[in-house]
Order: structure tokens, then C-alpha cells, then sequence
């Protein structure tokens, strides 16, 4: 920071004429720190974002070593515009579900006088505590022929929903009140500033929130394998399966991968032309006055409540109604064990090999910010949006063809754990070194302590609890995690969402039951945690001011 | 005891973006701070001074000149003692208490046991006035209180000098006056040698013993308060370090003759055709209009309560001058006619 300062402190100022100090013995340590202020910082996050990449990487150098009169072949199957079609299809059903489910419930939340608020604001978010395939598990066991293209879309607009409501809350609870008031004191009616004001400081919340249900979409595996809907990554791993069409597997990995590029682009142009909307000035917020819903109060309650209980009380139904059955199985409770020890097992790898590559790309640009910092963060989550069965699918085959001795290790999983969630966890080892600024060290240096002194008085004990959620929540993720598990897991070592996988795809609803609770139980951990932070059970929402 | 000696220090920043020249920081700043007193480092921001105090610190390399603390060379020609071993404890603008150490974990974390034992930590948390509060955190504090045991926490080692960056500019104004005498005194007690950078004259003037002005990376003057306000090195320091009335005008046998009339000069006028003049507001004294007083209409009224600063346009319609004058019931009000005399010398440089 005080860094920071002095350098922004002399910029503009005269520069040094012809007293140039490149014969100084410093000039060439000052010009190579000019690019790369921290060059072991650097260098260490080059290489995990290289690690990282692997996946991406090798499924490019293989796609490309299969030739093109294969490609090309591949590419004319009849199958793959249809296949594009009703993924993007797909895709586009459930992100507008999203947005109508996402953002009424939001606003009705916020802004309005709804009944019981509090409770919907948390229970909205709830959803992401259940994995799609759980999901599809439950409406399939409850609901004879519960298949195909509009079941799918129901259970992902179900599951995805939050990923619209959480951005939107956030945005509404932190649009400052004064501007509607102003635009109200200047001659607009309410309905003229919501949709000039309100909805204008929100657009780019909601649009964030639309293109992560479309990438979650476009790379979902298990509910659209579970309702048998034949979309790219059921394709992918059917035929990579099937075992006698790997290029056919590659071609189509390839091409999701381009699919799901096509919207990262899209969300980086959406970010530029969405530039934030900062508050400008600072004073306390008051929570913003609410639309009275008058006779329409019922209607919204119902409406609301049939979400919740679609999204929430089906599952849980399911879960009551095959659990008992299913822990008294015989021989069940040991194979629930076995796989509860390799799910903790394979997280626990995964999450410590994302922590240790997140480590130097989260410090680097903590202290070292700038555009390589930038870019090497955002390198990060072009792996972290690639859908997890291409992750698997290219990993499988760096693992026979280069990495033989990791293949059929808990290790060539980690690496696609690490490759598929290094975000969040440079997240949370930025936002932990933003605990200890440099600042500080500065001051315990200045009080005679040495560097390794100050490192572990002052910089570790305020970045471990960060570093440390980060690496639990990296953990709970890498947990309820399927395709790429299912095509790297060692054989015979099933995890605790590949049995639940196994058991559906069999009818066995009962043996999968407790499988889904267990998951559920571990996925409302970060889903809870994210409820907190975005605000949702914030004091915009949980405060009078009606 | 030890004074620290700064000579010809220069320090260059490289420019972020790329093709960008070196920025000159500093660009070869003289500085003394006797031991035991506490010299104000005053200056516009972007003059560098928290650069100097940063090089001082050893938080940066200089490039050339050299620091002494005593007989020691901590930063000069191939050396660069690591701030660690320097002995010059910062306080920094925000306070920067470390968050997860209690108020006595801080005071007390440049101090080894022996000395925590003698009850250090107690000893100068008394010394800013909040003893007792050791065991508090630091988030329970106020902002005045936290910048009070970030004060105590640089005291405590017994540094050879104590660095001062803006401590007091994050606080409201009525806290600032009274922690500002409480960490005078309690550097004086301790018998602490400090540097205090900030940009506020009338902090520098009113609480240091010494006032070095920086501009431009280089130190411009130094001296005791009342010497850069009464004798200010040149017209830019007379204008910054308080209120100034800058006249231009020729040399004259008494003096210099401005449009104020014949003033006396503070020293030998300067040998050049052409000066700038200095007169303190506070100099010229408002009265009735009378013949041998210069004529000026009031066009504007600053009213402060104890005291009033008056612009005041002169008959040639074209000057307007500023005067300080403690407001009674005789104070004239915007429109009236006045006369204006100047008491005491002016300061003049060629123009």
C-alpha cells in the first residue's frame, strides 16, 4: 500500500533527464523488477497456471495429433449440429428460468412486503447445497418417467436459480437508496426509476449471474445423465465409455470446449460494456424503502413457496423416503464407509494441491498487482470453466500417454480437482493476504524483527484462517465433484457421489439415498457461507424498513 | 546519543507502464535531525517526503548520498542496512496495529523479554495516556486511541528515531490538536528523537522543533518554526508555510517600494532591479482612511470569530492584498473605505 502510494505519489512528476541511471550497479535489478517485481513470486505462478492447464493443453495436442481427415469426420457426423442444438437449447431454457426464478425472487425478497422474507432470502440460496445430480436422483425416484429435455431443464432452473438470486440480492442490497430517491424528486414516477435507476444499477449482477448458469449448464453431467438428455458432456463421456471412438470423445470435448469459450468471451465483453456502477460518496445507508404487493401478497407468497418446495422439499422428500431402507441394507453402512474414506482421501488431496498452486498466484497479485498478475488470474479460470468430464477425458489420456505413473492415482484426480477449482482458492489466498498488508510487516520490521521473525508473528497467523477456509472450502467442493472422478478415480475406489451415480443409474433408489444426504449435508457448508457473504441474510434484508 | 544525518540522497521510482523514463523522488535531499528533537518534514504531497522517509526506514534503496544514524553509514555507497537492524521504528499513517496482538502484544512486540519484564509496555502505554489498556484489542479502539498505542508500540525499543508518516491526518480535528500535544509531550518525556512528515504548516509549526520544507524532492530550508515563517528561504516557502501577501516592487533607499508604500526590509535588500516582496497579513494593519495610510476598499470578509481575514482591493483597482485583524467592534465590513499600514519588515527576493 504505502508502496503503492509513493509510486503513484511520483508519477507525473519531472523525469530525470540525461542523468539516466542505467550505469548504476541497481539498473539492471531495477529493470528486470520492472517487469517482474517479484520474480520468484512470478515464477512459481507461472508454473501452476501451467500445471493447471494441463488438461486444456493435451486435450488441444492430442485433438491435433488425431489429424484432420478424422476431425473432419468426426465433424459430419449427422448427430453433432443436432447435439449442439439441444445443448445450447439446453442451455438457453434454463438460463431464462433462471433469470424469471433468480431475479423475482430477489427483488420480492428486498423490495418488497413479502410475508416471511427473512426466511425465503435464506431458503432461496438453499438450492446450491444440492449437486444436480442428487437433484435428478430425487425427482427420478419419486416420479414414474420423469425423463428428457423438459425434466432436465426443470431440475437444473431448480438447482441453478441461486446463481442468479445471489449476484441480484447482493446488487439490490447495495444500491444506494438515494439515487431512486433522487430520480423520484426529479420528476419520475416509481415505475419510470425502477427501470431506469434499480434495474440499471443491477444489470450487470444479473448478467454475471445469467452467463455462470449458462456455463454451469452448457458443462453439467449428472442430471442430464440421469434424465438421459444426450447433450455434449453425456455424449463425451458415452462415447469416450463405449471405448472404440476416442477421437470421436476428443472431437466433441474439443467443441464444447470452443462452445464454452464462445461464452467467456461473452462475459468478458458483457464485464466492459457493464462497467461497475460504484456509489459514489460515502454516509450511512438506509435500507431502501419496499413496494407494498397489496392483494398480490398471497400470489407471491404461493409462488415462492412452490419454488422452495420444488427445489428443496422433493429432494428431501426422496432422501425420507429411500434412507431408511437404504442404511439398513445389508452390507451398506461398509460401503458407505469405504467410499466416505476415498471421497475424504481424494478431496483432501485435491484441495491441498490447489492450495499450494493457488498460493503464489493469489500472493502475486495480492502484492505484485498488475496486468501479468491479471492475466495469469484470469488464466486461472479458463481450466476452471471447462466442464469437468473434458477435464477427466484429457487427463485420462495425459495419464497412459505421458504421466503413466500417476494414471490410476489419487494424484492424476487431484490434479483435476486443483485444475478445475485453482479459483477458488487464489480467491481466498488473496483475499487472506489482504489480511496482512504490507504495511504491517513494515512496522514490525521498523521494531527490529527480522524477515522470518515477521513472518511468523505477523503474516501467518493473519493468513492462515483465510488460507485455511479457502482450502475447506476447495475441499467440500473437490467432495460432491462427479465426471472428472468417475473417468480418474483408481478402479474399484468409489467416492461417496460415484456410488450415488452408480446406484441411480441402476434404479437402486434406495442404496443411493443415503449417498444424496450425505452429499447434501457437505454441500451446504459453502453454501451457507456464500448466503452470508453476498448479503442474503444481510441487514437490507433481515432489517425492518417496511 | 545519536542525530541522523542525510546527505545527498536521490531516489528514482520506474514508471509501471512500459517506455516510461525513471521519476526523480528525490533528487538529492540534505537533512539534520539533532538528537532529541523532533524536526517536521513539510511539503505538498508528491514532494517526496514520504519517499525520504521510507529511504530513512530502509524500506527502499537509495541510489545516491548517504543515511547516518550517529557514527553509523545505515545506507550510502554499496550499503544497505536491512530496516530491522537500523533502529528506526515507523509510525504509519493508519496506525497499522497488528490485529490479531493485543494492545500490550503490540506495545511490546519490538521489546525482548528482559525488557517487557522491567514493565516497559506499562511505561509508555502511560505515556499516552492509556494505561490500563493492554489487554484491549485493537479493533476495540478508537481511531485516536489506535494512532496512540501505534505511537507507544515505536517508543517502546527505545529506537534510535522515531518515523512519524501523517499520523494525525486520518483524524477529525478536535482529535487532532489534543493527540497531537499528548505525542509531543510524550516524545519529550521519553527523551525520543522523531521525524514528522505531513503537508499541514500549521501542524509543522506548532509542534516540532525544527521544520524542514521539502519541494520538488529536495529540502528547500531548514529551521527552527520561527525562522522559515519570519525568513522564509524564498517566496514559494514564505507562500506555503502560511498566509502571504506577494507584491512585486523596486529597490528604494529605505527598503523597497511597493504598492503598499516604502517597506522596510529584513536584511539588505537584494542587489537586482526587480523583487518579490513578502508581507504577512498579520502585518498590515487596518485603520481609517488617512492621508498617510494607503487607501483600500474591503470586498470580502472571512469572519473566524476570534480574528477576521479581510481582502481588501486597492485604489489602483487592479491589487488586492489579504490582512488578519482580531475582530472587535470596530472591524470593517465588505464596502467600506479603509487605510492600510504595514508594520514590521517584509521579506524581498529578486523577481
Amino acid at each position: 500500500m504505502v508502496r503503492q502510494e509513493a509510486m503513484t505519489e511520483m508519477t507525473g512528476r519531472a523525469r530525470v533527464g540525461t542523468r539516466a541511471r542505467f550505469g548504476h550497479p541497481y539498473a539492471r535489478w531495477r529493470a528486470w523488477h520492472r517487469i517482474a517485481p517479484r520474480p520468484v513470486l512470478l515464477l512459481a505462478s507461472v508454473l501452476a497456471v501451467g500445471v493447471s492447464a494441463v488438461p486444456l493443453v493435451y486435450l488441444a495436442v492430442r485433438t491435433a495429433e488425431a489429424g484432420w481427415p478424422r476431425i473432419a469426420a468426426a465433424l459430419r457426423t449427422p448427430g453433432l449440429v443436432e447435439l449442439t442444438l439441444r445443448s445450447l437449447a439446453l442451455t438457453a431454457v434454463v438460463t431464462a428460468g433462471c433469470l424469471v426464478i433468480g431475479v423475482g425472487t430477489a427483488l420480492l425478497v428486498v423490495r418488497t412486503d413479502l410475508p416471511a422474507r427473512r426466511f425465503f432470502a435464506v431458503v432461496a440460496a438453499l438450492p446450491l447445497a444440492i449437486p444436480t445430480y442428487v437433484a435428478g436422483y430425487a425427482w427420478v425416484s419419486l416420479v414414474d418417467n420423469f425423463h428428457g429435455f423438459a425434466a432436465a431443464a426443470v431440475v437444473l432452473i431448480l438447482c441453478c436459480s441461486p446463481y442468479v438470486y445471489l449476484p441480484t440480492v447482493a446488487a439490490l442490497t447495495g444500491a444506494d437508496p438515494a439515487t431512486e430517491e433522487t430520480s423520484r424528486a426529479l420528476g419520475r414516477g416509481p415505475w419510470a426509476t425502477f427501470v431506469g435507476v434499480t434495474l440499471r444499477q443491477i444489470r450487470p449482477a444479473i448478467t454475471a449471474g445469467a452467463l455462470l448458469v449458462a456455463l454451469y449448464v452448457l458443462s453439467d453431467f449428472g442430471a442430464v445423465a440421469i434424465l438421459r438428455v444426450n447433450t455434449f458432456t453425456l455424449a463425451i463421456f458415452t462415447s469416450f465409455n463405449l471405448g472404440f471412438d476416442r477421437t470421436g470423445a476428443l472431437v466433441l470435448a474439443t467443441a464444447l470446449v470452443l462452445l464454452t469459450m464462445a461464452i467467456l468471451v461473452g462475459e468478458l465483453l458483457a464485464r466492459r460494456t457493464n462497467a461497475r456502477y460504484a456509489r459514489v460518496g460515502s454516509g450511512v445507508r438506509r435500507p431502501p424503502a419496499r413496494i407494498a404487493l397489496g392483494p398480490w401478497r398471497p400470489v407471491a407468497v404461493v409462488g415462492v413457496a412452490a419454488v422452495a418446495l420444488a427445489a428443496l422439499g422433493l429432494p428431501a422428500a426422496a432422501m425420507a423416503r429411500w434412507f431408511r431402507v437404504g442404511v439398513s441394507r445389508p452390507g451398506s453402512l461398509a460401503e458407505i464407509a469405504a467410499a466416505m474414506g476415498n471421497t475424504l482421501s481424494f478431496s483432501a488431496a485435491g484441495a491441498a494441491l490447489t492450495i499450494l498452486l493457488a498460493l503464489p498466484i493469489g500472493l502475486l497479485g495480492a502484492r505484485a498487482p498488475g496486468r501479468v498478475a491479471a492475466v495469469l488470474d484470469r488464466l486461472t479460470y479458463v481450466t476452471h470453466a471447462l466442464p469437468g468430464v473434458v477435464v477427466g477425458l484429457s487427463l485420462v489420456f495425459f495419464g497412459i500417454n505421458v504421466a503413466y505413473p500417476l494414471y490410476q492415482t489419487p494424484w492424476l484426480l487431484a490434479l483435476a480437482y486443483a485444475a478445475l477449482f485453482l479459483p477458488l482458492g487464489v480467491g481466498a489466498v488473496a483475499g487472506a493476504a489482504a489480511q496482512a498488508p504490507p504495511g504491517l510487516e513494515e512496522a514490525a520490521r521498523s521494531l527490529g524483527r527480522g524477515p522470518l521473525t515477521v513472518f511468523r508473528t505477523i503474516t501467518v497467523p493473519l493468513t492462515l484462517p483465510g488460507i485455511g477456509a479457502g482450502a475447506a472450502l476447495v475441499f467440500l467442493t473437490c467432495m460432491k465433484e462427479l465426471p472428472a472422478t468417475l473417468l480418474l478415480r483408481p478402479t474399484g475406489a468409489d467416492t461417496l457421489a460415484t456410488e450415488l451415480w452408480t446406484h441411480t443409474s441402476v434404479a437402486a433408489y434406495a442404496a443411493a439415498a443415503p449417498y444424496a444426504a450425505l452429499l447434501v449435508l457437505l454441500a451446504s457448508v459453502p453454501t451457507w457461507l456464500l448466503a452470508v457473504r453476498s448479503g442474503a441474510t444481510g441487514p437490507a434484508v433481515l432489517g425492518g424498513g417496511s | 546519543m545519536t542525530d541522523l544525518t542525510v546527505t545527498g540522497v536521490h531516489k528514482h521510482f520506474w514508471r509501471r507502464e512500459r517506455g516510461q523514463g525513471p521519476v526523480r523522488a528525490l533528487a538529492g535531499v540534505d537533512l539534520t535531525v539533532p538528537s532529541g528533537l523532533l524536526v517536521a518534514v513539510l511539503g505538498p504531497s508528491g514532494c517526496g517526503k514520504t519517499t525520504l522517509l521510507r529511504c530513512i526506514a530502509g524500506f527502499e534503496r537509495i541510489d545516491e548520498g548517504s543515511i547516518r544514524l550517529g557514527e553509523r553509514t545505515v545506507a550510502g555507497p554499496g550499503r544497505h542496512t536491512p530496516p530491522h537492524r537500523r533502529g528506526c521504528a515507523i509510525v504509519p499513517q493508519e496506525g497499522a496495529l497488528f490485529p490479531h496482538l493485543s494492545v500490550a502484544g503490540n506495545v511490546g512486540y519490538g521489546l525482548d523479554r528482559a525488557a517487557r519484564e522491567r514493565g516497559r509496555v506499562d511505561e509508555v502505554l502511560e505515556l499516552v495516556g492509556l494505561a490500563g489498556y493492554g489487554r484491549r484489542m485493537p479493533h476495540e479502539l478508537s481511531g485516536g486511541q489506535q494512532q496512540r498505542v501505534a505511537v507507544a508500540r515505536a517508543l517502546a525499543p527505545r529506537p534510535a528515531i522515531i518515523l512519524l508518516d501523517e499520523p494525525f491526518s486520518a483524524l477529525d480535528a478536535h482529535l487532532r490538536a489534543e493527540l497531537r500535544r499528548d505525542v509531543r509531550q510524550a516524545l519529550q518525556e521519553d527523551g525520543a528523537t522523531a521525524i514528522l512528515v505531513t503537508h499541514d504548516q500549521e501542524e509543522a509549526l506548532s509542534l516540532a522543533d525544527q521544520v524542514a520544507v521539502m519541494r520538488d524532492g529536495r529540502v528547500v530550508q531548514q529551521g527552527t518554526p520561527t525562522e522559515v515563517y519570519r525568513t522564509p528561504a524564498d517566496a514559494w516557502v514564505g507562500g506555503f508555510v502560511g498566509g502571504a501577501v506577494l507584491l512585486s516592487g523596486s529597490p528604494s533607499p529605505t527598503g523597497a517600494r511597493t504598492v503598499l508604500g516604502d517597506l522596510a526590509l529584513r536584511g539588505a535588500p537584494p542587489a537586482a532591479p526587480a523583487l518579490t516582496v513578502l508581507v504577512r497579513p498579520e502585518q498590515i494593519a487596518v485603520g481609517p482612511p488617512a492621508p498617510d495610510a494607503v487607501p483600500a476598499t474591503v470586498v470580502a470578509l472571512d469572519f473566524h470569530g476570534h480574528d477576521a481575514l479581510l481582502t481588501l482591493r486597492l485604489a489602483d483597482q487592479t491589487t488586492t492584498v489579504a490582512a488578519r485583524v482580531l475582530s472587535s467592534a470596530g472591524t470593517p465590513t465588505v464596502g467600506d473605505p479603509v487605510g492600510l499600514r504595514v508594520t514590521g519588515p517584509a521579506s524581498a527576493w529578486p523577481a
